[in-house]
């Protein structure tokens, strides 16, 4: 049941307790209850609107960006990742396997912006060997969301 | 000049245009309407399904399939009816694969219909078993059920209309439109009536996937003594959202399959290629997509279910396919006002519930193959509707 609450709140934070309570055949002070919970534990982080940001406001940037860094003795990644992860324009920060080490997702108005925001505060971290810059182009799904589909009509037609 | 009206032959002027079809053309004229009246999954079939029917037609596997279908696909049923309703056919001679369960039921009720036999059709229930049967030349006798018996059949209004010219007894279980199932202490009781009679039975499975409640969906031919008499349909449309691929299959004893394998012969062929290759990696790897859609709805449906009660509207609690069969006689209308006016004046479409035999009167089927935002906003305005 707690797992099911949590996959309908990832789809949709906006349902109230009493329509989970009924779609899961629970109590509403159930559903309350491990809601808050989640949220005191930190399972829960936070609710957000997932937002196209290319419809609603054309001239958002997005770019992710590979950083290869060279890891403490003591510390490992996490150092570096935290001095990263303090900056306003940092949507997100995650530690990879493979070519790279850190990848971080880096949202700004321009073009411009985003590689000044590169060149001058990633590249120069201390311990920040190299940098890649990708930019976003097109979104097509996001958190389980189609992005591309915009208000599409049911396909279905009826055949009765 | 001709007559086209006196070129048609008796029996087709005799079937009924579906009453609600001009219904959905004004639907379908109306901006923002927004339905709950389509009867078939609201999801993609998955797409392991879908890029098995790409693969095969990369392949160049495009020719015609055996009449009775691929074996590998009938051995696929077979083992999946044995899996998951302990009930074995032979993939060699009990097994057809068909244009839909639909085809299936009409070559049934073809093969075994005499003119004048009668067969009975419990009701409401979906909408094709009487015009077949009266394509057929047999006379459809109606068994109603109603909301006090859970929309079950009972073995008392089957007794009440077996005839000595009873050919046939439908068993469409799960029901469409009202969400009934007969659970095994029901079938049971059927079975206990037909047991001492000649009377086939025509089991129409499609929803059997679909259930809710705590037992898993039972097939009738799983029932001591009824595997000889019955010939269950089912198909991939409603489990595996595969409806536009347009295959199903019959089960049954050899004698009766092999009969309505001449006449599938004759009139269809073969099933599509492509769909048969879709549909034998759907039984193979495709229980987990079931599985998937199934508490999907389950979700929509708790949650209809509950918006309807709380409307002030009675529902009865339905347990399998993907529909709710509320009353709407509080409001004082009769099902096709009480449709027409929510359509015109919430633009929120459901269907009239004697759409599906004249005791659905007083109803309208909810479909809940939507998602969980068009359910809400749905049961937003036919509340406000009722409230006017």
């Amino acid at each position: 049941m707690q797992e099911k609450i949590l996959k309908l709140l990832e789809e949709n934070a906006r349902l109230s307790n009493r329509q989970i309570a009924v779609m899961l055949d629970t109590t509403e002070e159930a559903v309350a209850a491990a809601i808050a919970e989640y949220e005191k534990s930190g399972v829960i982080k936070g609710y957000q609107a997932v937002v196209d940001w290319d419809s609603s406001a054309p001239g958002h940037v997005t770019a992710m960006i590979e950083l290869k860094v060279a890891p403490r003795r003591d510390s490992g990644f996490d150092e570096i990742a935290h001095r990263v992860m303090e900056y306003q324009e940092v949507e997100s920060v995650s530690l990879m396997s493979g070519g790279y080490d850190l990848l971080v997702c880096v949202r700004g108005s321009s073009l411009q912006d985003v590689a000044m925001f590169v060149a001058k505060r990633l590249s120069t971290l201390e311990g920040v060997l190299s940098t890649a810059t990708h930019f976003l182009l097109t979104k097509y799904k996001e958190n389980g969301f189609d992005l591309t589909d915009g208000n599409e009509k049911d396909k279905r037609s009826m055949i009765l | 000049m001709i007559d086209y009206e006196s070129a048609l032959g008796d029996r087709i002027r005799q079937v009924k245009p579906s009453g609600i079809r001009r219904f959905f053309d004004i639907a379908n004229e109306m901006e923002d309407v927004i339905s709950l009246s389509i009867g078939e999954p609201d999801f993609s079939t998955p797409w392991h399904i879908r890029q098995a029917a790409i693969d095969s037609i990369e392949k160049g596997n495009t020719f015609y399939s055996p009449n009775r279908g691929f074996a590998e696909l009938r051995n696929e049923i077979s083992s999946y009816f044995e899996r998951r309703f302990s009930v074995s056919y032979l993939p060699e001679s009990e097994v057809l694969v068909t244009v839909g369960g639909s085809e299936a039921i009409d070559d049934c009720i073809r093969t075994l219909v005499n003119p004048g036999d009668e067969v009975l059709i419990p009701q409401p229930s979906f909408v094709c078993y009487q015009p077949l049967t009266e394509m057929a030349g047999g006379v459809p006798v109606p068994l109603e059920t109603c909301a006090a018996d859970s929309f079950r059949l009972t073995p008392e209004a089957l007794r009440e209309k077996i005839t000595p010219r009873t050919k046939l007894l439908i068993l469409p279980y799960p029901n469409n439109p009202t969400g009934a199932v007969m659970r095994r202490e029901h079938l049971e009781k059927i079975a206990a009536v037909l047991r001492d009679t000649g009377i086939l039975v025509l089991s129409d499975e499609i929803y059997g996937e679909l259930t809710y409640g705590h037992t898993r969906h039972v097939s009738f031919a799983s029932i001591e003594g009824m595997r000889e008499r019955t010939v269950v349909v089912n198909g991939f449309s409603k489990s595996y959202a595969m409806t536009g691929w347009r295959l199903g299959f019959a089960l049954g004893p050899a004698p009766l399959i092999g009969a309505m394998t001449k006449l599938h012969q004759y009139g269809i062929m073969s099933a599509p290629t492509t769909a048969q290759y879709a549909a034998a990696e759907a039984l193979r790897n495709g229980d987990i997509d079931i599985e998937n859609m199934r508490c999907e709805y389950n979700l929509r449906r708790r949650l209809i279910v509950d918006g309807v009660r709380e409307m002030g509207l009675e529902c009865f609690e339905p347990e399998g396919a993907f529909y709710v069969f509320p009353s709407i006689q509080k409001s004082g209308l009769p099902s096709e006002e009480f449709c027409r006016k929510l359509l015109t004046e919430e633009h929120v479409a459901v269907v009239p519930g004697n759409a599906f035999g004249d005791c659905g009167e007083g109803f309208v089927r909810i479909s809940y193959s939507y998602s969980l935002k068009h359910i809400t906003e749905a049961l937003g305005r036919m509340q406000r509707f009722l409230q006017k």
